[in-house]
């Protein structure tokens, strides 16, 4: 039984690569499994002391955020670079949640409520993934393969998310229960890239992955006035709709699959409201 | 319900003789029935400005069961164990987090608050006098979690809207006020402080 506590990250990698390595960044996931005796580690890897993996770069070509920051360094440090993370960030659990869990952890654990996971597949994102036997990068849409089920090998440390730049309007809305400290129901993240002239976006908690709705984003980018950044009124919700058909929801006893499905319809023509000025058809 | 896994004590009983359990990782050596349980060699937390020494815990126990079990720290409370309830609510390096979500050999190196730290030896501090004078205490096992919450926003951020107040402190949970006696708790030590400060 042990407890390793890297403050570098080819430390982190080493002890990564011990069989029984069991890695923990803010415990947020973990601890709560290991409380309810649903995990049992033997060696903790502690992630917190290692300062590459809250690392944040914001340059023209990339933003790339440290695998291991926490939401509220997101949601106070990239509100003006990724808006859409770092509102996602923001609508994460509580305070006290938010102060120790991580992005890297949120990815990792892949469930299909995880805030950040819609809006990162809406960004096309990627994460580069660390291990003794070397660094590759996969894109989030790969590497989220089901439910709570990733691409990731043993031994490999998720260092950073790289986030390709866009330029325009980012949103990400999600519907629960109550305000506060809430799993989301359903959850739509939008993306307006004015330069490639694409609108993207991802849907969480309607699948078992983020889902991109591809028709939906085809068929807006080619109905936005790009020159006046308007939008035609009939168009909104007919996006809408194509989107929600895309979402694969399933009833469980947070929701049943058609609230999601109207929940996410909702969320979509919201979205594009608050990012391109309607105007009458 | 097969699926369902099985239940295992949150800590295995220190220097007694162990059920098999299952690892969390396929990899781990097996536990075989009989053998001592592990536990992680002695380390040393900073809590509220002392070193304090952890002898036989194991290595999934978290902050709060180190902290109530081990040292005898009870201000602290535990109710969900799984970071919806607050009453559980610590300062690590000075942000607040929920004990129950942070294992306590991840405290190692960090400067760990709690409720008793945040109290004066010989009285209560103005957000507890607040707390008291609002009526925001009834059965009051919330009032520790929501002393540190208040702590770490008034410390942060003196001049918080209500609104502000209500986002900071709706990770804490109480059962019986309604919340709006705490929220004037903190209305009052507001005024109290700028008061005070000009
Ligand atoms: C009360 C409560 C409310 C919540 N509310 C929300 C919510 O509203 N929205 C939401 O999306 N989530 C929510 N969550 C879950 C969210 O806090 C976690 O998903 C968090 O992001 C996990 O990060 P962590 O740093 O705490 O990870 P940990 O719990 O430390 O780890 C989680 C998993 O990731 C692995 N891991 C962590 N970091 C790395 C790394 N760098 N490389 C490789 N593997 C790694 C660990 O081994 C572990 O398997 C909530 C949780 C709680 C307890
Ligand atoms: S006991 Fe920690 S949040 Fe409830
Ligand atoms: S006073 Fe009873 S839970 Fe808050």
């Amino acid at each position: 039984m042990s407890v390793t506590w890297p403050t570098r990250l080819d430390e982190a990698v080493d002890a990564a690569a011990a069989p029984a390595a069991t890695l923990l960044a803010g415990g947020t996931d973990l601890a709560v499994e290991v409380n309810a005796g649903r995990r049992r580690p033997v060696a903790v890897v502690a992630l917190r002391r290692v300062p590459e993996l809250r690392d944040l770069e914001i340059t023209p070509a990339e933003v790339v955020v440290g695998a291991g920051m926490t939401f509220s360094a997101i949601a106070a440090e990239l509100a003006a670079a990724v808006p859409a993370l770092a509102a996602a960030a923001r609508t994460v659990g509580s305070p006290q949640i938010r102060n120790a869990g991580t992005v890297g952890g949120n990815i990792v654990t892949a469930s299909p409520a995880g805030d950040t996971l819609p809006v990162l597949a809406a960004l096309d994102a990627s994460v580069e993934l660390r291990s003794a036997a070397g660094t590759r990068t996969v894109p989030l849409r790969e590497l989220i393969t089901g439910v709570k089920r990733t691409a990731i090998r043993p031994g490999e440390v998720l260092v950073r998310i790289r986030v390709p730049p866009r330029r325009g309007a980012q949103q990400f809305l999600k519907v629960g229960t109550r305000n506060a400290m809430v799993i989301s129901l359903a959850s739509a993240a939008l993306v307006v890239d004015e330069e490639r002239r694409t609108v993207a976006c991802g849907l969480g908690s309607v699948g078992p992955v983020p889902v991109r709705p591809a028709e939906a984003e085809a068929f807006i980018a080619g109905e936005i006035d790009w020159e006046r950044l308007t939008v035609p009124e009939g168009a909104v919700a007919r996006f809408a709709d194509l989107a929600a058909r895309a979402a694969r929801p399933i009833t469980d006893h947070r929701a049943t699959a058609e609230y999601r499905h109207h929940a996410v319809a909702v969320l979509v023509g919201r979205a594009l409201r608050r990012s391109i000025d309607v105007v009458p058809a | 319900m097969s699926s369902q896994p099985e239940r295992l004590p949150r800590q295995p009983p220190p220097g007694t003789r162990g059920q098999p359990l299952p690892d969390d990782s396929a990899h781990a050596p097996p536990v075989a029935a009989g053998e001592p349980v592990g536990v992680l060699a002695p380390y040393e937390l900073s809590v509220n400005g002392t070193v304090r020494r952890v002898v036989g815990a194991w290595v999934g126990e978290s902050l709060l069961t180190v902290l109530r079990d081990r040292l005898g720290l009870v201000g602290t409370k535990g109710a969900c164990e799984q970071g919806e309830c607050g009453s559980c609510s610590v300062l690590l390096d000075g942000s607040v987090v929920c004990s129950c979500c942070v294992l306590a050999a991840d405290a190692v190196g960090a400067e760990v608050t709690t409720i008793e730290g945040l109290t004066p030896p010989d009285g209560l501090s103005d957000i507890q006098q607040a707390l008291v004078a609002a009526g925001g205490v009834q059965c009051g096992f919330c009032t520790p979690g929501f002393v540190v919450a208040i702590h770490d926003l008034l410390s942060t951020r003196p001049d918080a809207t209500e609104l502000e107040v209500r986002e900071a402190l709706s990770g804490n949970l109480c059962r019986c006020t309604g919340y709006g006696r705490i929220v004037e708790a903190v209305r009052i030590v507001q005024r109290e402080r700028e008061a005070v400060g000009g």
